[in-house]
């Protein structure tokens, strides 16, 4: 059984709790107890359902005064076929910086749109921000089907619209779902009544799209997170560099750059919960062993020497800035990818993204929060990094604020 | 398991990649450890991230005095097999040290004062960082919480102030009072961890499994445990039921199930069947309001 992590984004109202709470209800993720609750809290909040599955997935108090959810909310269900987890992102455009948390690691986006609404700004901002984020697969769910009669019709023209703006994306895959959270239409079973959607129900795609094109690229990589030094008598000279490999795969006797500092060596032993192995697969925690006593710390890079990650002291990329502080120019930051990190600095503000349009305008050097930006950044170590389009894993980053300690900004390396 | 997709492969592989940062972050460490199920697993992902090193953190354990002695046992059994430090701090002590009073009532809860001698136990060997074995499907507060939590000097938990988390990136930055408490396994559900008990072959407190005791039926009809915390009265309704217990925390305060399940195999077909959430089924002190975990997550609480 593998594993599938995706969002769901849309505008407030749209149904997005609604349709959580459907899939897990209809697929019996939810336990009697927490039925139980939820059918006092639907009377308490008055709502027309006998239960409002909406009420699942709120968690904190504030959310339920204002009756919205304002944080990422990671929930799990499993089904004989896969175990999903789901992060529920708010919609609303001050909590761009929350849908971009969700978005970093999903495998797929759930879009949700109102059919009587058709798409919105708030449908192209969610789009855009998966598309910067690279996530392998969006599906618009089209819901409140049961609003307009159902109509083919009307449910055919917003998925031209959809296509005419997303052309410009770069998206990867795109589909679409009629459906009717409310109903149950479409969502864990085929509904009756759109014989004219040939699809499947979003619960069957789910279920089933293809996971294995989220591998972008075989290039391996792999980061030192620490190193492991036992210093006993029985050993003496064991130095392993334990970190996860992020992508490609590593190999007994293969050759090997140690980045930044560029020497090279070769793979002398690769440990596996302290078994040896020959080859070490992506997401493989590993303890590498390499033939000659190099200098490695935490943060540096172990790539073969054949394919080697950019290495410098500078980058572009954009950015969300997600501070509730705006950026100060020429503030000190520290950059961290991955285990990697260093002091940085914002040399320039490029431009600015339209979140609506996509389009690059002019920037006044400005970064507030919710901000999507070009900026180039220089760092004082050299970070080795791969575009986020060619690897996700090595292309990402976030910003903290030297003095707050804060997340203040995440990125993509251009 | 065959395949890198398995998802209690990526699960192991989060853990892991977690502790590792932890490791790599911190400089004063601890992995806070109850005797329960999901700390087992997380010694586990430990030894697997570490060894043949030592673990760069010793185990510490708030024991409330009221714990299962079976769970103590182990804990301690548990330590010495795998030769890492155990640091106990007793919530008795801090009763007495701080004039406290104790739990209240029929079945007196000492969870509420395990936070302060958490916070004592941090303070006193200047942890700053705790990793625990919440997750995220526990109950509706912790749907929000980050894996790497950031607590302030009092171990406040604000949720509106949390650090956004993306990729596999933490920010494990603090200021010197503040912690961070570190939730390896939050993207894990009971199943889950059950399901990675059976793969790994781990072993369990006998608690866990089927076995005759004698309880007090309670009028909300759950099974509590008698022993001597635990306020006696004639009307008690006293039964002997085969009983399992599936999260173990104050003996006073945990509730067993009835149960046929003798092994790890039973217990998985029995939960996939089961419709009552673990906290519903097993904590008295989360019934008594709905933003009740909320509440005492905002208080320092684990
Ligand atoms: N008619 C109809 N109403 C829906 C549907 N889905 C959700 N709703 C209603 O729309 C309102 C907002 O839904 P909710 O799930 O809270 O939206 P969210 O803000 O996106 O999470 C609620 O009153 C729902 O009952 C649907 O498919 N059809």
């Amino acid at each position: 059984m593998d594993l599938l992590r995706f969002f769901t984004a849309g505008n407030v109202d749209d149904g997005k709790s609604t349709l959580i709470g459907r899939l897990l209800y209809d697929s019996n993720s939810i336990s009697t107890d927490i039925i139980e609750t939820l059918t006092r809290q639907s009377k308490t909040v008055g709502a027309n359902t006998e239960i409002d599955l909406a009420l699942l997935t709120d968690g904190l108090r504030a959310e339920r005064e204002q009756g919205i959810t304002i944080d990422v909310a990671y929930k799990y269900f499993s089904t004989s076929k896969r175990k999903f987890i789901i992060a529920d992102t708010p919609g609303h455009i001050q909590y761009t910086r929350n849908m971009f948390t969700g978005a970093s690691n999903a495998d797929l986006a759930i879009i949700l749109v109102d059919a009587r609404n058709g798409i919105t700004d708030q449908t192209k901002r969610h789009t855009i921000i998966s598309a910067i984020l690279g996530v392998p697969h969006v599906l618009v769910c089209i819901n409140k089907m049961d609003l307009i009669d159902y109509s083919e019709e009307k449910y055919k023209q917003i998925e031209r619209d959809y296509l005419v703006f997303a052309e410009k994306l770069n998206l990867q895959n795109i589909g679409f779902i009629p459906a009717s959270a409310l109903a149950g239409d479409n969502v864990v079973t085929k509904s009756e009544k759109m014989p004219w959607y040939n699809g499947l129900s979003l619960l069957e795609f789910l279920e089933t799209v293809q996971l294995s094109e989220t591998q972008q690229t075989d290039e391996a990589r792999f980061q030192v997170q620490y190193v492991i030094r036992p210093q006993t008598e029985a050993l003496h000279d064991y130095r392993g560099f334990a970190g996860k490999v992020v992508s490609g795969a590593y190999k007994k006797g293969q050759r090997v750059t140690v980045l930044p500092s560029g020497i090279e060596s070769s793979i002398d032993k690769i440990e596996v919960n302290q078994n040896e192995v020959d080859v070490a697969e992506t997401n493989t925690p590993v303890v590498l062993h390499l033939k000659d006593d190099v200098d490695i710390s935490r943060g540096n890079t172990i790539v073969p020497s054949e394919f080697l990650p950019t290495t410098q002291k500078e980058l572009t990329a954009t950015i969300c800035w997600m501070d509730n502080a705006s950026y100060i120019p020429g503030q000190k930051i520290i950059l961290q990818q991955n285990s990697f990190r260093s002091k940085a600095v914002i040399k320039d503000v490029m431009s600015k993204i339209d979140i609506h349009s996509f389009q690059a305008l002019e920037s006044d050097g400005t970064m507030k929060l919710n901000d999507i930006c070009k900026v180039f950044i220089k760092t004082a170590e050299p970070i080795s990094f791969d575009s986020y389009s060619h690897n996700r894993n090595t292309g990402a980053f976030i910003l903290i604020n030297e003095n707050t300690n804060n997340t203040v900004a995440a990125g993509t390396i251009d | 398991m065959k395949t890198q997709h398995d998802y209690l492969v990526q699960l192991e592989a989060e853990a892991i990649y977690i502790l590792r940062e932890v490791a790599g972050q911190f400089e004063r460490p601890a992995l806070l450890f109850s005797g329960g199920k999901d700390s087992i697993c997380l010694v586990h992902l430990a030894l697997k991230a570490f060894r043949p090193g030592k673990f760069p953190f010793p185990l510490v354990h708030v024991d409330t005095g009221h714990n299962f002695p079976e769970a103590i046992i182990y804990r301690d059994n548990l330590a010495k097999q795998i030769d890492e430090r155990l640091i106990v701090r007793y919530v008795a002590d801090t009763i007495q040290q701080k004039k406290l009073q104790d739990g209240k009532g029929k079945f007196p809860s000492r969870n509420g004062l395990q936070t302060y001698t958490l916070l004592d136990v941090i303070e006193e060997f200047e942890f700053d960082a705790c990793i625990g074995g919440a997750r995220r499907d526990e109950e509706k507060a912790r749907a929000k919480e980050r894996i790497f939590s950031v607590r302030d000097e009092f171990g406040q938990w604000d949720p509106k102030m949390q650090r956004p988390e993306l990729w596999n990136i933490y920010n494990g930055k603090i200021h010197k009072g503040e912690n961070v408490r570190i939730f390896p396994i939050s993207n894990w559900t009971e199943l889950d961890v059950w399901n990675y008990i059976k793969r790994e072959n781990i072993q369990l407190p006998s608690i866990y499994f089927t076995h005759e005791r004698e309880c007090i039926l309670t009028e909300s009809g759950q099974l509590m445990n008698t022993n001597e915390f635990v306020k006696r009265e004639e009307t008690d309704v006293v039964v002997t039921k085969k009983v399992r217990y599936r999260t173990v925390g104050d003996m006073t305060c945990t509730a067993a199930i009835e149960s046929e399940a003798y092994n790890v195999d039973d217990i998985i077909t029995e939960l996939k069947e089961a419709r009552i959430s673990e906290r519903g089924a097993t904590r008295m002190d989360d019934r008594v309001s709905e933003a009740a975990m909320e509440d005492r997550k905002k208080g320092g609480y684990f």
